[in-house]
């Protein structure tokens, strides 16, 4: 699949990835084996129709293809789009044995795209039931969970704290990985098909509690994710020009902060930045700040600026996917392997002027089953930068479980819930996605929001008791 | 969207304006906050509630126009509407009967103090209330003020009412004339305004003991926990003022962080403002050239 000039998209916000013509999508279609027992579907979360879909494809017929996706997965644009398909189904094709598997991935895309500019195939929705449910959080766990339970004929309210939904979909992916028009036209398509009611800036646990939505309601569906950032416990943490990736990310995606003044929102990318991390967070957050350097360089002639991945293992074991880390060093992002910052250093008046790192080596497996970096003693050294955004993951927003007496937590701050059903020790409450296994991936987060939805089906219909 | 149905000018900058959000003002408690967005392109920004209503689901905010957003708030009028109201956020202020309490408020921090300081009267405490402002014309709801507290003082820096002086003049006399043998019968004091305001109130109070809560207003986007841009240190580590906040011990607040932190984005404001001013003259240019 064509992708945006490296140099040209370092410098705007604009969709890397281009997305197949008919053509060439036609043509990939061809190569799918069309096998007896598709690997592929296993190694979906979702357990999307894929060889169906990729026949109806390949025989032109759009509607069909659309009907075999959105069977399984109601959001095939946005999956399409940032699924590891590496290592699900891509990963299972029996072709990539030997050379490239099916671009699975590029062709969920492709028929995402079509349905959402031609809408053949609306969602439809069984008789009412009479039955009410609220969904809370509207990224991915919950928006899976709302569609299957409307399609059902239930009546779903969700509630939102942010003011529009897609939760990390929107203030946490970037335009140029996910535009935004993607996912609005994804959650506008559904919502209007099956008239869900979406009730943005309601923050659950302050707006409304857990407790009164029991009340209200036949269910609730918790899908609020992992919002909660986590910052290195070193000195200077508090600094200017230090930041959570999540304050970064929401301030460029959610407020659209690289077009300020036009946007109220400001967003600084110093001339040197240094993203702590190397997942996906930390690789769309380096990406983000070389494209604000380019934009602010632009606006003052000056230089780009430099942007730097700080990571404490080795390259093997960066836990982006390998397609992102690609394009980042496309870009020109430099990664600074092997290193581990100790300190934040700032100025007289508050401002970050540098990290002081050690240097790291590995030695033997730790429980991830990666091996564990070790700093090599006396090896301190500083990096003159500017800004540094911290990248280290997320915890559960705990602001859901306030007046939500029964609702356990494990250590970690995530939601106790049955990993099958969804079902959490409070009675008539699910759960599925971040909030339950931590920070993971949309599509995971997808498939928990189904199988909870069918679950919740089953009680609510009296077929399986709590 | 939520409506605007009241709006009152205080002053040239100081503007106070009742909105419809019923989903805020059935929850809506004193030292609680909200986040208004005005329109698309506008940014989320925090204000403390000055006055709620839950029968009729209204919430009051008072803010100063110091920024481009609050400049552009400030030019809406009743009726029009506001893209974004969330909230309430934060804990509430803890109100028992405490005895003898002070509460301060500085400039635009008298609209949030006014809740507090009503809330602990009606629980029975003595409340000794210090308001102040820079001139004259920047304060207001003195009357509201007088209503809920035993005692009112009132300071301007420049003497153009009250007493010429800080809030802290007044509030170290009371504590001098309260001291006894090892503590002192005032209980507690909030504190809201400007954070060099409250700095100073932390610094005054500490040397004769009086817990000393003070609401710090800091950047912040989300509310809700999720940017950690309103971290603010602590003697015992960073919080988080949208959720572990807005109320702080003063005595234990970082405010050299803290006052730092508030700067980050100074140029950026000028530049805001510079662009709003130039697109509002532009509209009028295009209005007056259509005449």
């Amino acid at each position: 699949m064509p992708n945006q000039d490296p140099g040209i998209r370092s410098a705007n916000f604009e969709e890397v990835a281009l997305g197949y013509t008919e053509e060439t999508a036609r043509k990939e279609a061809e190569r799918c084996l069309q096998c007896k027992k598709p690997a592929c579907t296993e190694g979906c979360p979702v357990g999307v129709l894929i060889p169906q879909f990729i026949l109806a494809l390949r025989e032109g017929n759009m509607t069909k293809a659309v009907e075999a996706m959105k069977a399984k997965n109601n959001l095939p644009a946005i999956c399409g789009r940032v699924c590891p398909q590496e290592v699900q189904c891509e990963g299972k094709c029996i072709l990539g044995k030997k050379g490239e598997p099916v671009a699975i991935g590029r062709l969920e895309r492709f028929v995402g795209d079509f349905e959402l500019a031609q809408r053949t195939c609306p969602l439809v929705s069984a008789p009412a039931t009479g039955k009410k449910i609220a969904v809370v959080g509207t990224g991915p766990a919950g928006l899976t969970c709302a569609v299957d339970l409307a399609r059902e004929g239930h009546k779903v309210t969700m509630f939102e704290s942010l003011h529009g939904p897609g939760g990390v979909l929107v203030y946490g992916i970037p335009e140029f990985r996910l535009p935004k028009g993607v996912v609005f036209g994804e959650i506008n398509y559904a919502v209007e098909c099956l008239g869900i009611d979406i009730r943005t800036d309601h923050v659950v646990g302050r707006s409304v509690s857990l407790n009164e939505l029991l009340g209200d309601y036949d269910a609730v569906f918790l899908g609020t994710g992992a919002g909660l950032p986590s910052f290195m416990r070193i000195p200077g943490i508090n600094l200017n020009g230090v930041m959570s990736a999540n304050e970064f990310l929401t301030r460029v995606n959610l407020m659209k902060g690289y077009l300020f003044p036009q946007y109220s929102t400001p967003v600084k990318a110093g001339k040197k930045v240094a993203v702590i991390g190397g997942g996906n967070v930390a690789m769309d957050s380096a990406r983000c700040s070389a494209r604000i350097q380019a934009l602010q360089a632009k606006q003052t002639n000056g230089g780009r600026g430099e942007v730097h991945i700080v990571y404490r293992r080795s390259k093997d074991e960066l836990p982006a996917r390998m397609e992102e880390v690609h394009h980042a060093e496309e870009e020109g992002i430099i990664f600074d392997l092997l290193t581990n910052p100790v300190e934040i250093i700032g100025d007289s008046s508050g401002k970050v002027v540098g990290i002081r790192c050690i240097r790291m080596e590995l030695g033997e497996p730790d429980a991830s089953g990666r091996r564990k970096p070790v700093p090599i003693a006396g090896s301190e050294f500083d990096m003159e930068v500017d800004t540094v955004i911290m990248a280290l993951g997320t915890s559960p927003n705990p602001l859901v479980f306030v007046d939500a007496d029964g609702l356990e937590r494990t250590k970690h701050g995530t939601a106790v819930a049955d990993a099958e059903s969804g079902r959490t020790r409070k009675q008539r409450v699910w759960a599925g996605g971040d909030v339950v296994t931590g920070a993971a991936t949309v599509i995971s987060a997808m498939g928990a929001g189904k199988r909870a939805a069918a679950d919740m089906h089953k009680y609510l219909k009296s077929e399986a008791p709590w | 969207m939520y409506k605007i149905l009241e709006k009152q000018a205080f002053s040239d900058v100081t503007k106070l304006m009742v909105i419809e959000a019923p989903h805020v003002a059935q929850k809506a408690k004193a030292g609680q906050f909200i986040i208004v967005r005005i329109d698309e392109q506008g940014e989320r920004i925090p204000l403390t509630i000055a006055d709620y209503d839950s029968k009729a689901g209204t919430i009051t905010i008072i803010f100063q126009e110091v920024g481009q957003s609050t400049m552009h708030l400030g030019s809406l009028k009743p009726g029009d509407m506001l893209a974004t109201f969330v909230g309430p956020l934060g804990h509430p202020t803890e109100i028992e009967n405490f005895g003898t309490v002070i509460c301060m408020g500085g400039g635009v921090g008298i609209a949030p103090i006014y809740p507090i300081a009503r809330s602990l009267k009606q629980a029975g405490n003595t409340v000794i209330s210090i308001i102040g402002a820079r001139s004259k014309d920047l304060l207001f709801w003195e009357d509201k003020m007088r209503a809920v507290s035993d005692e009112l003082h009132i300071c301007t820096d420049d003497g153009s009412y009250g007493r010429k002086s800080l809030v802290t003049d007044p509030l170290k006399e009371i504590l001098q004339a309260n001291s006894g043998e090892d503590k002192n019968s005032v209980a507690k004091v909030w504190a809201i305004g400007p954070a060099i305001m409250m700095k100073f109130v932390s610094l005054t109070t500490k040397p004769f003991n009086v817990p000393t809560i003070v609401s710090l207003n800091t950047i912040m986007i989300d509310g809700t926990g999720m940017c950690g841009g309103c971290r603010v240190l602590l003697d015992e580590g960073a919080k988080f003022v949208c959720v572990d906040g807005p109320e702080f011990d003063g005595h234990k607040v970082d405010w050299t962080s803290l006052l730092s932190r508030l700067q980050f984005y100074r140029e950026e404001e000028k530049t805001a403002v510079d662009h709003w001013k130039h697109t509002c003259n532009l509209e009028k240019a295009i209005v007056d050239g259509g005449k």
